[in-house]
């Protein structure tokens, strides 16, 4: 408990990080530790370019969708998910609590050829800085924080007016439980054991009321389920395991 | 130094061709691209084979705006008859016929000049501007950070992506250390045209003779486009003697049904090989067409797998570029061999299969592939997913295929 107070964030878990650190080479082999996240970046991009259509009204076709945007990924880990918002077009900022984690980022993007800016900060030392972005990315993360509604509040203030949030995570429930931990972690073996800890995950009514206190409106959410016949994350109703959505933050 | 390019197509024929239209004209895309060709110039139109042009085929030309350039000198089909015979058998009983099945009033398959094809998609390449390079021939690839070097004689290429479509003895197959596993039929296919007597009425004709099988292929007008196996060293014979001698051994083998025939075009032969990739893509590199497949040519399935290739690498590419993704990325392009390897394995297997079965000339297996066939005939659904399956609707199918863009 006191590791947390000494940090000089409240909703970063010491212990997470750490974990992640150990594991940062290798976010960029597919068929590594984080092929989980390699195999579900598809539907998560695909939910983000949608949404991210709809609410600056882009053309969903365009291979420079967010020409003009600024983008925010909270947690980016590897950069899994800046460099395509950063080939979309979009002004990328990653931000991690873990140096090592911004190190292989940084190095990958440079190899890519693509300008990202990352940097090892929480949320709350960057919202210190009254920094305000027009998409804000939340993907992976939450089921990971120590405080979720204080984090949730932090990510909404760092939403531009007129601008877009996405959340990904996973639902607190006995299905979330067995396919999750016990399929994905121990029958699987699609994530390393210890990745996820069922009494973090999140409600969709814990990411929302957070969210709605900060005044984003909660537009879209949808499940996210694996289909072992087609070997892919698709889209659907069921949002007992993992699901997204999508909050929007009023103009002006 | 060149800069880096998004796609380089090795291979300027018809489906490495069709592949740079299906990525020039994807709606919402910019794609940097360009095709690669060793031939030393662009030459006029040359390939005189008949193409068999599925259903899905054709959407997918129509979607691309080829097809319209080519549907005047389209032949469509009425149907198939199949024979299996020996040659002094006066008559050849038809054994199975397919009908045309058409849907939503379309025929299963259209029989085109090779080169109208050719010359309609060289229109098309024009059209959009896609450019093409030729006189070039790679020495070598070699993986840099997020690109792909092709190395040249005279000018490397630098791509995110780098497509072999050059045919059998692909070049790219080769420098990417891929594995090739095929054997060759010890078979020859004598490619010609002809001009007949007898209306052919839109019916293909296919004789299961004892050295191979010999194709009628319906074109435009009294002519027919002839593909003639036979074994290899019939074959040689067979180009080398005079064109009086060959038209007299054609006619022979094609049988009375079309009356009088004139061998029109100078024959050809080109040599049977069945080859299979051992992977359709690596890092940065996908095959399409021949360079990842030869199939038999007996069901006429060769070019309209190329196209099937085209249609799932384009959308899995276009795809991928609208959500960010790396279209290089080994992730990204094993979706597209993920589509594309059971269908093509089970294709090769079949037509080899229906080879192996039609081509010795002993009484016992006649009987039972007669038999084979003559089920064939009188099983209705049967028929229907063979019919199906050489129109490309089988599985899940790229939106090209749909006629739809991507």
């Amino acid at each position: 408990m006191n590791t947390q107070s000494d940090h000089p964030s409240r909703s970063v878990d010491a212990d997470e990080v750490a974990r992640f650190s150990a594991l940062a080479e290798r976010w960029w082999d597919p068929a590594g530790e984080f092929g989980a996240l390699h195999k579900l970046n598809p539907v998560r991009l695909g939910y983000i370019r949608d949404r991210a259509a709809e609410r600056f009204g882009r053309d969903p076709c365009s291979t420079r969708l967010l020409d003009g945007l600024t983008v925010l990924d909270v947690g980016c880990g590897g950069g899994l998910l800046c460099e395509p918002m950063a080939r979309l077009g979009a002004a990328v900022t990653g931000i991690d609590p873990s140096p090592e984690n911004v190190g292989v980022a940084r190095a990958h993007a440079a190899q890519s050829g693509l300008i990202i800016d990352y940097r090892a900060v929480t949320a709350e030392e960057l919202a210190a800085g009254g920094a305000g972005f027009d998409i804000v990315l939340n993907m992976e993360v939450v089921e990971h924080v120590a405080d979720v509604p204080a984090f949730l509040t932090t990510c909404a203030g760092l939403v531009a007016p007129g601008g877009l949030m996405v959340v990904a995570t996973i639902n607190r429930t006995a299905k979330a439980f067995a396919l999750a931990i016990v399929g994905a972690e121990y029958v699987l073996g699609w994530l390393p054991r210890g990745t996820h800890s069922w009494d973090k995950f999140v409600t969709p009514e814990e990411v929302e009321g957070p969210l709605a206190a900060a005044g984003l409106s909660v537009v879209e959410r949808t499940g996210v389920v694996y289909s072992p016949l087609l070997g892919e994350w698709r889209r659907a109703r069921d949002l007992d395991v993992n699901y997204m959505l999508a909050a929007e933050k009023p103009a002006g | 130094m060149s800069a880096v390019r998004d796609v380089a197509i090795v291979g300027a024929g018809l489906t490495g061709s069709v592949l740079a239209l299906a990525l020039a004209t994807a709606p919402g895309a910019d794609f940097d691209l360009e095709l690669l060709d060793a031939a030393p110039a662009h030459l006029p139109p040359d390939d005189i084979r008949a193409y068999a042009i599925a259903a899905g085929t054709r959407r997918l030309l129509h979607a691309l705006g080829v097809w319209p350039l080519v549907a005047g000198s389209a032949q469509a089909a009425a149907g198939m008859d199949i024979s299996d015979t020996r040659l002094a058998e006066a008559v050849r009983p038809i054994i199975a016929s397919f009908e045309s099945e058409a849907r939503d009033g379309e025929p299963f398959v259209h029989f085109v000049d090779g080169r109208d094809l050719q010359g309609a998609v060289a229109q098309r390449l024009e059209e959009t501007g896609v450019p093409v390079v030729h006189g070039w021939r790679l020495t070598g690839l070699h993986q840099e950070a997020a690109a792909l070097r092709l190395a040249a004689r005279e000018d490397d290429r630098l791509a995110r992506l780098a497509v072999g479509a050059d045919g059998g003895r692909s070049a790219m197959r080769r420098a990417a250390r891929i594995g090739n596993v095929g054997w060759a039929y010890g078979q020859a296919s004598i490619v010609t045209i002809i001009e007949h007597e007898v209306p052919h009425d839109g019916r293909a004709v296919q004789h299961f003779l004892p050295g191979g099988p010999l194709a009628l292929l319906p074109l435009p007008g009294n002519r027919s486009g002839i593909v003639w196996s036979t074994p290899r060293d019939e074959a040689d014979r067979l180009m080398a003697v005079s064109a009086e001698r060959f038209a007299a051994a054609l006619a022979e083998a094609a049988g009375p049904e079309r009356g009088m025939i004139e061998v029109v075009e100078p024959p050809r032969a080109y040599p049977l090989e069945l080859g299979l990739a051992r992977a359709f893509v690596k890092p940065r590199l996908a095959l399409i067409g021949d360079a990842a497949h030869r199939v038999h040519p007996l069901a006429g399935q060769g070019f309209n797998m190329g196209l099937r290739d085209v249609a799932a690498l384009a959308e899995t590419v276009i795809e991928a570029a609208r959500r960010g993704e790396d279209i290089g990325a080994l992730t990204t392009l094993e979706r597209y061999q993920r589509w594309r390897r059971f269908d093509t394995v089970q294709l090769a297997a079949i037509t080899d299969a229906l080879n192996r079965l039609f081509a010795p000339d002993w009484a016992p297996l006649r009987a039972i592939r007669d038999l084979g066939l003559g089920l064939i005939d009188r099983a209705p659904r049967l028929k229907q997913t063979f019919i199906k399956e050489a129109a490309g609707e089988v599985g899940k199918v790229p939106r090209l295929l749909r006629g739809e863009a991507v």
